[in-house]
Formats: structure tokens, C-alpha cells, sequence
């Protein structure tokens, strides 16, 4: 293999590129990013950089030395736009086409917008720059989606003076990620310092002075932020044969098709731990999955390994710090486990079937919530680690 | 090699402790610690794991 192709320049795609260096990777290794920045961290966009607390050049992910050690082919600020898995090429906006034995696809997602113009979204540092900049005192800001996105940004308008409206279409936030009773708690946080929510609503439309809601009530806002998803950068690989649906499906080596190889919030893989697919919008999965990606296209067949990480999260929400592990979706049960949801600072477990494959802790030293990473990484039944005395939340 | 920590990049992800539990902690914050600052090279791809896997890029490596 002499000639490596990684598209996508965020945490995926730069560990992708590291991590086929450290293996002794030492052929042509092209870099293209859409964004003409060099690698840069997203996380802070929603907490420090909203915040002022960082200025830009923090989120730089590698010192220019480090990066200029990869020895990389560069191509910063063109998207590609089509995949021509016959005659191995990646085609690029400039007209440029960059021929490869092996390809690894880290194209990320886009923020889903709705009807209307004006609304901000959160996903490049520009989106952050640009919504900070508005976030001064009195300022009227309409959050849509009151998800971790959404709510990190409405904790810290808050904390800017602003005066924040959430609005989300379910009856409790986060329920279909958290459960019910952990999103209640997380809810109150909001509620406790002044941050309307109202929850039940759908907006359908970003108006000049406000949101539309599907009732036909307008809400009136200085500021909108439309925070309610992310949809995968998938559309130039149409037509490349590569399987698409919600993301790159990829099987438990993170592979699409014979040497292309995808990593990060783009990819829809089996992950094996948990014997099911996913697509995994984690900060520590890109680099995770870059990593396995990498390692999986540069190794002898033989010598590949299934992609079978237990996920993480972290949330940072007014004074809390949400962490959670595993994967929460489609749960059957919530346990809490330690403390105690009213007072904010709870492990609560999370039960499939018979398995523990989740944990979600608030405000709690890392220790109460290693052993249960541990109890999902070696797939625990849940009535051995979860005392049956602990009365269930929710089921 | 030596390991260097900027701390107040921490997000507490505890990544570091996963991957070389003998050279990094985390205090009840959650907030990675070293316990070594110099490591041997039997435990360098440990730690570079550590580096690569780090969400907040934290974590350096500094040839000396």
C-alpha cells in the first residue's frame, strides 16, 4: 500500500492518519478537509469558546510541528465530492482527483436545519464564533432541540445573561437517550435557574423575529439556535456502491469495501460488544474508531481486529458534569445505583435484556463510575451487578 | 520520553487511566493526574495510546 487517502480532517481523520503512521505506514498520506482550518476539537465549541472562557487557537488539536511530522499531503478547505471505488479514486471540489490503494472516510456530520432563515447551528468554530458574538446580556435566545447540544448552550447563555428559551417536541428531554427519570433531573437544571422550557412543541419554521410552531404560535427571539441533530455526510459517496443508510455501513472491522475503511460520526458499524449497529456521535469514539480504522486497513487480514469499544460521553451543564458509558438506546431499565437523582448526583445503570450496557453518572468521582464501564466492557449480567434491593426507576 | 499534562485541558474522560493505568489517575474531579512523568520505552505505546486517545488532546509526548 503506497498511497492512503483519509477524508475527513477532524478527531477521526487525524487519528486515522497518526495511527497509520505509528504502524510504519510511510507511503503518500493525503489529508482532505472540507473546513480550511487544521484539525481542530469540537467539544469546547458548546462550553469554552461559547463561553469566551477559550479563544480559537486552543482547539487546535496538534501543534503545527506535530502535524508537519505526519509528513501528510494536506488538502485543507475542499470537500470531496464523488468515490470511484473501480478505478480507486477520490474525486475533489477543485477538479483534482486523488487516485488511492486504501481509503479511510471520517466526513462526520452537518447539523440538520429547519425552514427559514437566520437560525444558528453549532458544529464549526465559525457556528460558535458567530453565535457567541450575539450571546450578550437580554439578548432573547430560542434554543430548538433541548438535547445535550442544545442544553449545553442554553447553560451557557444563561450564564451570559441571556434570556433562554428551550423548546424541544418531547414530553421530557433526552427521555429517548437517558430514560425518563434521569431526564427529568437533567431538566431541572434548566428550570432551577430561570431557563424556560416547553417541552410538547414542534417548530416547523424559522421566522424573521422568532420560531413558528406547528400550532401556528410564533415565539418570538433576538437569537435562534437550531440544535436538534446531525445528519452524515454521506452524499458524494452516491453512486460509489458503498452501502449508505443513516451513515457508511461498515461491519465490525469499520470496513465499507475492500480497503475503504470509515471512522466517527459518519459510520454505521456493528459493534459486536453489544450485538448491534450503531452510530456513535462521540469525541472519544472518532478517535477510537480512527485508530481501529487505520489499523485495520494497514494490517494482514488475519490480523485485524473487530471495533468493539464501550462509547463515552461526557455533558457539561451549568455546574454539572454528565458521564456516561456504554450504550443507553433502546434500554429497558434504569437503576440507580449510587446517590440519588434529587440530589443531582446519582450513578444510574442501564439494563438490555439481561446485560448491563449502560451507566450514566452526575456529579460522582470517577471510581464510582469505573467498575461499571467495566461491568459493560465485560458484558455483567445486570442481576449480578445491580443489588435487587434497588428499586428500578423505570421500566 | 517524557509525558507532559496540560490539566486544564481535562475533561475528565478517565481515557488516560484505560489505556496506562500505571502512569495516569484521575483526582475526584475526575481530572488526570501523572503519577510518572518519565516513561521507559516498554511503556511507551501505552502511552502513546493515551496521547492518541485523549479527547481533549491534553496529553504530549516530548522527546528529551
Amino acid at each position: 500500500m503506497r498511497r492512503i487517502v483519509v477524508v475527513g480532517a477532524s478527531a477521526a481523520g487525524l487519528s486515522a492518519a497518526e495511527t497509520l503512521r505509528r504502524e510504519g505506514y510511510d507511503g503518500t498520506l493525503t489529508l482532505v478537509g472540507d473546513e480550511p482550518l487544521a484539525p481542530y476539537d469540537r467539544p469546547p465549541l458548546s462550553k469554552q469558546i461559547l463561553a469566551a472562557e477559550w479563544e480559537p487557537e486552543r482547539l487546535a488539536l496538534r501543534t503545527p510541528d506535530a502535524l508537519a511530522a505526519l509528513g501528510l499531503d494536506l488538502r485543507l478547505g475542499v470537500a470531496a465530492t464523488a468515490l470511484e471505488p473501480a478505478d480507486r479514486t477520490v474525486e475533489l471540489a477543485d477538479g483534482s482527483a486523488l487516485p488511492y490503494d486504501g481509503l479511510v472516510i471520517a466526513t462526520g456530520v452537518r447539523p440538520r436545519r429547519l425552514p427559514g432563515e437566520g437560525a444558528h447551528v453549532l458544529r464549526t468554530v465559525d457556528d460558535a464564533l458567530t453565535l457567541r458574538e450575539r450571546l450578550t446580556p437580554g439578548r432573547r435566545l430560542v434554543v430548538v432541540g433541548a438535547g445535550f447540544l442544545g442544553a449545553e448552550a442554553a447553560a451557557v447563555a444563561w450564564r451570559l445573561g441571556c434570556e433562554v428559551t428551550l423548546l424541544e417536541p418531547a414530553p421530557v428531554p433526552l427521555t429517548h437517550a437517558v430514560g425518563m427519570e434521569v431526564g427529568r433531573v437533567l431538566t431541572n437544571a434548566h428550570l432551577e435557574r430561570g431557563v424556560k422550557l416547553r417541552c410538547g412543541v414542534t417548530v416547523t419554521e424559522v421566522t424573521e423575529d422568532g420560531v413558528r410552531l406547528a400550532d401556528g404560535a410564533q415565539i418570538e427571539a433576538d437569537e435562534v439556535l437550531v440544535a436538534v441533530g446531525s445528519l452524515p455526510n454521506t452524499e458524494w459517496l452516491a453512486g460509489s456502491g458503498l452501502t449508505v443508510g443513516d451513515g457508511v455501513v461498515c461491519d465490525e472491522y469499520c470496513e465499507a469495501a475492500p480497503n475503504v475503511y470509515a471512522a466517527g460520526d459518519v459510520v454505521r458499524w456493528y459493534n459486536p460488544l453489544f450485538g448491534t449497529s450503531m452510530r456513535i456521535e462521540h469525541r472519544t469514539t472518532a478517535a477510537e474508531q480512527g485508530m481501529a480504522a487505520a489499523r485495520n486497513l494497514f494490517a494482514a487480514p488475519q490480523a485485524r481486529k473487530p471495533f468493539a469499544p464501550v462509547p463515552y460521553f461526557w455533558s457539561d451543564q451549568y455546574d454539572m458534569k454528565i458521564q456516561a458509558y456504554g450504550y443507553l438506546r433502546g434500554h429497558d431499565e434504569v437503576a440507580v445505583v449510587e446517590g440519588d437523582l434529587a440530589d443531582s448526583r446519582f450513578v444510574a445503570a442501564y439494563r438490555a435484556g439481561d446485560r448491563v450496557t449502560g451507566a450514566l453518572a452526575v456529579g460522582m468521582p470517577p471510581k464510582a463510575i469505573r467498575q461499571w464501564r467495566q461491568a459493560i466492557a465485560t458484558g455483567a449480567a445486570w442481576h449480578d451487578s445491580v443489588r435487587t434491593t434497588v428499586p428500578a426507576v423505570e421500566s | 520520553m517524557k509525558v507532559e499534562l496540560e490539566a486544564d485541558k481535562c475533561v475528565a474522560s478517565g481515557q488516560c487511566v484505560l489505556a496506562a493505568m500505571d502512569v495516569f489517575d484521575q483526582d475526584d474531579d475526575g481530572i488526570a493526574i501523572l503519577l510518572e512523568e518519565q516513561v521507559g520505552d516498554d511503556r511507551l505505546d501505552d502511552v502513546k495510546e493515551a496521547v492518541a486517545v485523549c479527547p481533549a488532546a491534553a496529553i504530549r509526548l516530548v522527546e528529551q
